[in-house]
């Protein structure tokens, strides 16, 4: 099955999920208003005001305004922006080097295929947010470096998939017959393999997203995300938590976008699991 | 079983081994010096002959390969170094903070078992009906909560809003049980929510495969009491995956107690771990790193135990 046919046969059947449209529409509307935040945010962000700090919520301050006068929602406009492209480029990029790794130790084996999956094991017998604060910790925050330690720690995870479907699908008769017929090895794993095993490395793209987003704000919460002016949900949080008794906007707010964000890709990948692996088709 | 634990040990040193050296070339890959660091980082202005006595000090004029030699033994007799800033021992330091991380850890996962078991089987009970949906959204919301995000509402509402709860701080059990209960009530259950979330999923999933097996109809037309199949029967045999999660968010929960420990100011392993970093205090993360992956490998040894003792029917040769 290629996989144009994957999406032919299972995009009408998609369409029928509410779970995937309800996630699907969710996810699409964040990445909207996190694309438009420079438009459509009240404020600049940035701006520091003495005269509304802790100001409730008003017409041109919708969501109140934080500690320092800094409007809430622009701020956690912006901050989507942040966590998004943070989220989206290191789980890109977690995807294509997982994908090659896993492809290439699944189809040639040998002395490769035990170093790579001897590596994989270990870091995924440790917890992600360790990794990333000792990784952090040491070569620091830029957003440069958060997108590459946050590829660094999920690329495993795609690289295990990617392999252990690898090794069931190079078994099958039709890989050997390609080799029978004198198939070049990159159209074998390109054209042969690769559209097979692209279902499960989607659901856990979808499922990293929202980790990712949560590891982003996780680490700027601890005072090891994107330096300052940049805004961030997870530094928003931590700052404003320490004015909690005076006023809840810059905690709540930022606190429902994160929740709402990750519970919308982690629904996104459930509803791909559910529709895309035939085995759990009809369970609930 | 002798050779099995044999192996799984082979595998915990070999593991051990491996952080132990991806950590050491990783500082050394790294930008940046540690002597200026010592000295206290380039704004101190320190001169060559400074920076030198400290490189000789701490053997980093020596070829690499001696420097890791030297490294792996102080480690392998217990000497995780001197700390940058403070000039206390790590490993003094660390053996004082694990304890108290523990004592997040370990009540959190026990409340997280002891809610989610009897609530996944209850799902799994009544499939099909209201509560069962009920509390799979319960497990999805508490899965997807971010730990950060539920401690610090946790302050809010218990400690400022209704002012059940100190907020924040640490007191030692020998200062009376009641004080140290009531200061940890709060990050403890901070904690929690994860690991009961998914023990409550994996439970429901695991006892509904049970469920479907002959061996639990044989068991009920033989007249056997609902509660005696459940328990007895149906239990056992689910409880082997549910063990596994159990085992697994044990050292994801290291990471979230980072998060607590800074919410609720315990003075714990990952507090020392984030001073450690914002001092740029080698030494010290450098100790934490290699003592998380030691209990880590342990946590991970006990789970694959506990799973060959709970299913005799998993051979390990």
């Amino acid at each position: 099955m290629t996989s144009s046919r994957l999406m032919r046969t299972s995009l009408p059947r998609m369409l029928r999920s509410p779970q995937l449209l309800f996630s699907g529409g969710l996810v699409l509307a964040i990445t909207l208003l996190a694309l438009l935040a420079p438009v459509i945010s009240p404020h600049d962000p940035t701006l520091v005001s003495g005269k509304t700090r802790f100001a409730g919520p008003s017409m041109s301050y919708p969501l109140g305004a934080d500690f320092l006068g800094r409007d809430v929602l622009s701020n956690i406009l912006h901050g989507a922006r942040t966590s998004l492209s943070v989220g989206i480029c290191s789980v890109t990029i977690a995807l294509v080097v997982g994908t090659i790794t896993g492809l290439l130790s699944g189809y040639f084996r040998g002395w490769l295929e035990s170093f790579i999956m001897r590596a994989v094991e270990t870091i995924l017998c440790f917890p992600t947010i360790l990794i990333a604060i000792f990784m952090v910790g040491f070569i620091g925050s830029s957003l440069g470096n958060l997108v590459f330690v946050i590829a660094v720690v999920y690329t495993p995870r795609f690289a295990r998939i990617a392999y252990a479907s690898t090794l069931s699908i190079r078994e099958n008769t039709y890989i050997e017959s390609a080799h029978v017929i004198g198939a070049h090895t990159t159209r074998i794993l390109l054209r042969h393999i690769l559209p097979n095993i692209l279902a499960p490395l989607f659901v856990q793209f979808s499922m990293s997203l929202g980790q990712a987003i949560l590891l982003e704000s996780g680490l700027s919460f601890l005072g090891l995300g994107p330096a300052p002016p940049t805004p961030s949900w997870g530094r928003l949080i931590d700052q404003s938590r320490r004015f909690m008794h005076l006023s809840v906007h810059g905690v709540a707010w930022p606190a429902l976008a994160i929740s709402i964000t990750v519970l919308a890709f982690n629904l996104l990948g459930d509803a791909l699991r559910d529709q895309l692996d035939p085995r759990l088709r009809g369970k609930g | 079983m002798g050779t099995f634990l044999v192996r799984r040990l082979i595998h915990l040193i070999l593991t051990l081994f491996v952080v132990f050296t991806a950590v050491f070339l990783f500082l050394h890959i790294i930008p940046g010096d540690p002597a200026v660091m010592v000295l206290g980082g380039m704004d101190a202005n320190p001169t060559p002959e400074q920076l030198e006595s400290v490189r000789k000090e701490l053997g980093l004029n020596l070829p690499l390969h001696i420097q890791y030699a030297h490294w792996l033994k102080k480690t392998f007799t217990g000497d995780l170094g001197t700390s940058f800033v403070h000039e206390y021992s790590v490993s003094v330091e660390v053996a004082k903070r694990l304890p108290r991380t523990l004592q997040l850890i370990l009540p959190a996962m026990l409340l997280g078992i002891v809610f989610g078991v009897p609530m996944g089987i209850i799902a799994a009970l009544h499939r099909g009906k209201i509560i069962d949906p009920v509390i799979s959204v319960v497990a999805l919301v508490g899965f997807s909560l971010p730990v950060f995000i539920l401690g610090t509402m946790l302050v809010l509402v218990v400690s400022i809003k209704l002012g059940w709860l100190p907020p924040s701080g640490y007191t030692p059990v020998s200062q009376g049980l009641a004080a140290a209960v009531s200061r940890s009530l709060l990050p403890v259950s901070t904690l929690a929510v994860a690991p009961m979330a998914m023990i409550m999923r994996m439970t429901r999933s695991s006892v509904l495969e049970t469920l479907s097996l002959d061996y639990v109809t044989t068991a009920r037309s033989k007249g056997l009491r609902e509660w005696r199949v459940i328990l007895k029967h149906v239990l056992r045999t689910s409880l082997i995956p549910i063990v596994t999660i159990a085992g697994l968010r044990m050292g994801a929960m290291f990471g979230g107690s980072v998060i607590v420990e800074r919410i609720f100011n315990w003075p714990g392993i990952g507090q020392l771990l984030l001073n450690g970093i914002g001092r740029r205090d080698y030494p010290v993360v450098q100790g934490v790193v290699l003592l998380v992956a030691l209990v880590f490998s342990l946590i991970n040894l006990v789970t694959d135990l506990t799973y060959a003792f709970l299913d005799p029917r998993i051979s390990h040769d």
